[in-house]
């Protein structure tokens, strides 16, 4: 069932268009990936599905609802949720009060104890440091927090922009269990990064963003197997290149 | 040499000095919410005053009592100025905020004393209840009832507030705007709204504020500037961020005052707060509470 759609959008920054005409579909269930270079939009798409950078061309659907002139705080309570670039933690408060932050919409609010229960099941870490200042917890616990809060606020279309991000990678490849884990749970998942190979393991599906336009679409494992992708994000010359060189 | 007169200087400083804390509060809660520097703070303390001067004669309601009308008073008057005025600010990126909401307010500031001539001429008045100038001595010490009154409601207003913004959820949701309105609003909070909570609480800190003011010192429409900049003086003191230190620098600036007036002599008073502004903003410019 087609749960997230987004049909043509344009979005500028002032002067400056980001996005070209992007368009994209996420079904219930499924892992989607935006890999792409850096500036390509990838951010901007997710801020704008998020209703942080409204478009000012095209439309967003969720659930066949159109949410694109919805505003961050409303599209939350419809279980849109968005993990930004960075985590944006509030890095002076305590754990625990950034995770009942994350559940501050009145329908995620009645559950609180189940989501506290869910959140520290996956993440025993964060039961343990719950009094510390989120500031000072490491870059992996920041995102395991991150994840964490946006879980508490009871999602059903989870984006993650660039979680992988300053972080060691057996971090990261936690992190991406979790996702699956997230996922096996029910939720669907919108994932932008730059780490395309293990991003693509992951996905079902993945759309390549370049200069604010899609530039390719497939399966997870179409991706990992086409030409351009292994040239241009997986570090990989083809074989033909090989034959080619000295 | 008598230490008399010091102690009794001190008291008088400690007491002014909570009225200037709880003034502080409300700007520097407003500031840290929106990056919004409201200038006509120290007008809207006027007003309070004047709302309860008018309940206590036209009504015979104790000024302290009537902090329950007043701050509602204020509250709601808050919530008008954001929505007509302030709300239009928050749309703009931070930095642009500053200077706008200074504009603004300081036209508001021009209005609100203009207003407050025309209906309540440019007399000064004072609340005069019935335990006016009454008190109590320790030793020889004078502490006069509505002066220590004025502190207690004032600690009350600044701790209540205190415990409001760390212990509830919509508290820790003005926090978190304040700290990040952009990730606050991923949480499922409604920034503006918040915002509108946050001016409006501030307004009627000022309120309450005024109230104490009428009680213990006088009221006129002339006096909002003045109690704004002994409001921003407290808040640079005390640094951004902390609810608490912006009270406690109001009382450590009152007993500057005090000390300096038995020092220097009372010429000097108002001059001990701009050199304290100046030598925290050289040594230690986040402020003696505040975080970097």
């Amino acid at each position: 069932m087609l749960e997230l759609e987004a049909n043509d959008i344009y979005v500028s920054y002032g002067d400056l268009t980001a996005l070209w005409g992007v368009s994209l579909q996420v079904h219930q269930g499924e892992i989607v990936v935006l890999i792409g270079p850096n500036g390509a939009g990838k951010t901007t798409l997710m801020r704008a599905i998020a209703g942080l950078q409204p478009p000012y061309r095209g439309n967003i659907l969720f659930d066949g609802e159109s949410v694109h002139q919805m505003r961050a705080h409303q599209l939350v309570e419809r279980g849109v949720v968005l993990i930004p670039e960075g985590r944006r933690l509030f890095a002076g408060m305590s754990v625990l009060d950034n995770l009942m932050l994350g559940a501050y919409a009145p329908k995620a609010r009645k559950a609180l104890a189940e989501t506290f229960d869910r959140v520290y099941t996956i993440f025993p870490v964060l039961a343990e440091r719950r009094g510390q200042a989120a500031g000072t917890l490491s870059g992996g616990q920041q995102q395991m927090l991150a994840i964490g809060r946006a879980l508490m606020a009871q999602p059903r279309l989870l984006l993650l922009d660039e979680p992988s991000l300053g972080l060691a990678p057996l971090v990261v490849a936690d992190i991406f269990d979790v996702l699956r884990q997230i996922n096996a749970d029910g939720v669907t998942v919108l994932l932008a990064e730059q780490n395309a190979r293990m991003a693509l393991e992951l996905a079902h599906r993945a759309y390549i963003l370049e200069e604010g336009r899609v530039s390719g679409e497939g399966t997870g494992r179409e991706m990992l197997e086409a030409d351009h992708v292994r040239r241009a994000y997986l570090g990989q010359v083809t074989p033909l290149e090989e034959a080619a060189g000295p | 040499m008598n230490l008399e007169p010091v102690a009794q200087n001190l008291v008088f400083g400690l007491f002014v000095g909570g009225l200037y804390g709880i003034a502080a509060v409300g700007l520097s809660l407003v500031f840290g919410v929106q990056k919004v520097l409201n200038v006509a703070h120290g007008s809207l303390i006027m007003l309070g005053g004047y709302a309860s001067f008018w309940i206590f004669t036209w009504y015979g309601i104790d000024p302290f009592l009537a902090i329950a009308i007043t701050g509602p008073l204020l509250f709601a008057f808050g919530l008008v100025l954001y929505f007509g005025l302030f709300r239009f600010v928050t749309r703009l990126r931070e930095e642009e905020r500053i200077k706008n909401s200074l504009l603004i307010s300081f036209g508001l500031t021009l209005v609100l004393e203009n207003v407050a001539i025309q209906l309540w001429t440019a007399d000064e008045r004072a609340i005069t209840t019935s335990y006016a100038g009454e008190g109590t001595t320790i030793g020889d010490i004078a502490f006069p009832y509505t002066r220590v009154a004025g502190l207690i409601v004032a600690a009350i207003c600044v701790f209540a507030l205190h415990a409001f913004l760390t212990r509830t959820f919509a508290g820790k949701a003005i926090r978190a705007t304040s700290e990040d309105w952009e990730a606050a609003s991923l949480m499922g909070i409604n920034v503006q709204r918040t915002y509108a909570v946050a001016f409006a609480i501030g307004t009627a800190l000022a309120g309450i504020a005024g109230a104490l003011v009428g009680v213990s010192y006088l009221i006129a429409p002339s006096i909002g500037l003045a109690w704004t900049l002994k409001a921003l003086v407290v808040v640079v003191l005390a640094g951004m961020g902390s609810i608490m230190g912006a009270f406690f620098a109001g009382v450590l600036l009152g007993l500057a005052e005090a000390l300096s007036i038995y020092v220097f002599g009372t010429s000097y008073r108002e001059v001990v707060g701009l050199v304290l502004f100046v030598l925290v903003l050289l040594v230690r410019p986040q402020g003696l509470f505040g975080r970097r």
